[in-house]
């Protein structure tokens, strides 16, 4: 089922589904991860050359692809674990550290 | 006002018929009856023989039960878990250290509202190890969010495993029931039984409201809440765990209707007239009432209130009950080591501190491992309470230990 889940965070206790079940398949994408980073991956377009490892080895799917070249990072759900700099062939990918609210 | 006292047993209906059985055969019987869907479970002094009963019904084809075999009680409770989540009737028994094996999963299975029905043969704790009665297993487990139902006889064994599936279906909880070990484990009682087909209408097909199972709406089950959705999770499980008790007495009357055998929170005997009274729970009331009889055939106005529900805690009924007393000895047999006494004189002061009336309380801990709990130790404390009632002595903060050798 189709389960609206907008603003779960402030919902009271009657409104949850009993025993804490997650009635619709497939939405953990809502759940927002990134601020778990403490470093971030950043992109050097001039060195990339759209193989896609990083694509292919990001635990968390957040390596946006379009029209199959690389379009960006999902900071929304990456937790900067660095494998993508790790795995780059052309080391196009830096980790740089996250400064917080500055 | 919720209906809270045992009545005037009426004589057996003409339904079911009367058995000769030691608890465990009783309970194992119950559990062929209802016939659950799964059953996980892992043998346990003295829990065994309801497991080898059970087994045997298995293997002999008397139910459609799949039986789990699994490699201990931690396991076993896991298996109960998955299924009763899966949309199963699961039932599972254990004893003691299998309960303690069970500890991290007995919490789970309240928090995802699985109506899972364990029969607990209460056992003490190691250590020393020792594989006598005592309450020590199941107070142990009294804050993990589970009904917990206590027997006296193996009748009431046997009924409130038939009237567990359904307080457990009902408040979506699940459901311990107790019964002492060997006292009433293996001791051979007479009591009566319904018809198989009597208690499968009852219990009724189980149709649950979540099931993993359902894939046409798949559901996640048992998933992780961060600070932001736990505490509300935690708040929903206490009013659902309140919420049992109104659900333990209507399945109790239902229950009335067909069995002729009625159950309350708690049982009250000679309570109302009586000016001291003792407080107890398990096989050790039967000896109490013994006792109550012989001191009230010598004029002393002595009364007892026996506990049958003690999670959810009926604190307000309990205060109601005992409020009149000049004088209770509550009778634990666990220890709440580091506490003023054991856990039901921890519950029962505390439900009575905000009474305008209330009696003087003193405490006893009894019959720990197995200790043999006589007449003798019960009229000490009735002595005990006469003193306390007439203003010769106050009660005693610290907790008695009624026949240990000092």
């Amino acid at each position: 089922m189709k389960w609206n889940i907008k603003g779960v965070e402030s919902w009271g206790w009657k409104k949850h589904p009993i025993g804490a079940t997650i009635p619709e398949a497939g939405n953990a994408a809502y759940y927002k991860t990134g601020g778990w980073r403490t470093e971030k991956p950043v992109i050097d377009r001039e060195k990339c050359n759209n193989c896609l490892i990083c694509w292919i080895n990001c635990p968390d799917s957040s390596v946006i692809v379009k029209d199959e070249k690389f379009a960006g990072f999902d900071y929304d759900h990456c937790k900067g674990c660095g494998i993508c700099a790790k795995v780059c062939a052309l080391k196009a990918i830096e980790m740089q550290a996250e400064r917080g609210e500055e | 006002m919720a209906k809270t006292t045992t009545a005037p047993r009426a004589r057996a209906k003409a339904k079911g018929k009367t058995v000769a059985m030691t608890g465990n055969a009783g309970c194992a019987l119950a559990m062929k009856q209802i016939n659950p869907d799964v059953v996980a479970a892992y043998p346990i002094t003295p829990q065994t023989t309801i497991v080898e009963e059970f087994a045997n019904y298995v293997a002999n084809g008397q139910v459609d039960t799949e039986y789990v075999n699994v490699e201990s009680e931690h396991s076993a409770m896991s298996a109960c878990i998955g299924a009763s989540a899966a949309g199963a009737r699961v039932m599972t028994t254990t004893s003691s250290q299998g309960l303690a094996l069970m500890w991290e999963e007995l919490s789970i299975a309240s928090a995802m509202r699985l109506p899972i029905v364990m029969h607990n043969v209460n056992r003490a704790l190691s250590g020393p190890i020792n594989i006598h009665c005592d309450h020590s297993d199941s107070m142990g487990a009294r804050d993990m969010g589970w009904v917990q139902l206590f027997s006296e006889t193996a009748q009431e064994s046997y009924d409130n495993t038939i009237i567990a599936v359904k307080v457990a279906e009902k408040a979506l909880l699940p459901v311990m029931v107790l019964h002492d070990g060997f006292i009433t484990s293996h001791a051979i009682d007479r009591f009566d039984v319904l018809d198989d087909a009597d208690v499968q209408k009852f219990v009724g097909e189980y149709k649950p409201k979540h099931a993993l199972l359902n894939v046409d709406n798949p559901e996640t089950f048992g998933p992780f809440a961060m600070p932001a959705f736990y505490y509300e999770q935690r708040k929903a499980l206490r009013v659902a765990l309140d919420a049992a008790k109104d659900i333990v007495l209507k399945v109790s009357n239902d229950y009335a209707k067909i069995s002729g055998r009625e159950y309350g929170l708690f049982e009250e005997y000679r309570l109302a007239d009586a000016n001291i009274a003792i407080v107890v729970l398990g096989s050790t009331a039967g000896t109490t009432k013994y006792v109550i009889d012989e001191a009230r055939e010598k004029g002393v106005k002595v009364g007892m209130l026996k506990l049958r529900l003690f999670r959810p805690f009926p604190a307000a009924e309990i205060a109601a009950a005992l409020s009149h007393l000049k004088a209770v000895a509550v009778m634990d047999r666990s220890d709440s080591i580091g506490a003023l006494g054991g856990p039901v004189y921890l519950e029962v002061k505390a439900a009575l501190y905000n009474s305008k009336k209330r009696p003087q309380i003193q405490g006893y801990v009894y019959g720990l491992g197995g200790r043999d709990t006589g007449p003798d130790q019960i009229e000490t404390v009735i002595e005990d309470l006469k003193k306390i009632a007439g203003g010769k002595e106050a009660p005693r903060e610290a907790v008695t230990l009624l026949g240990v050798k000092e």
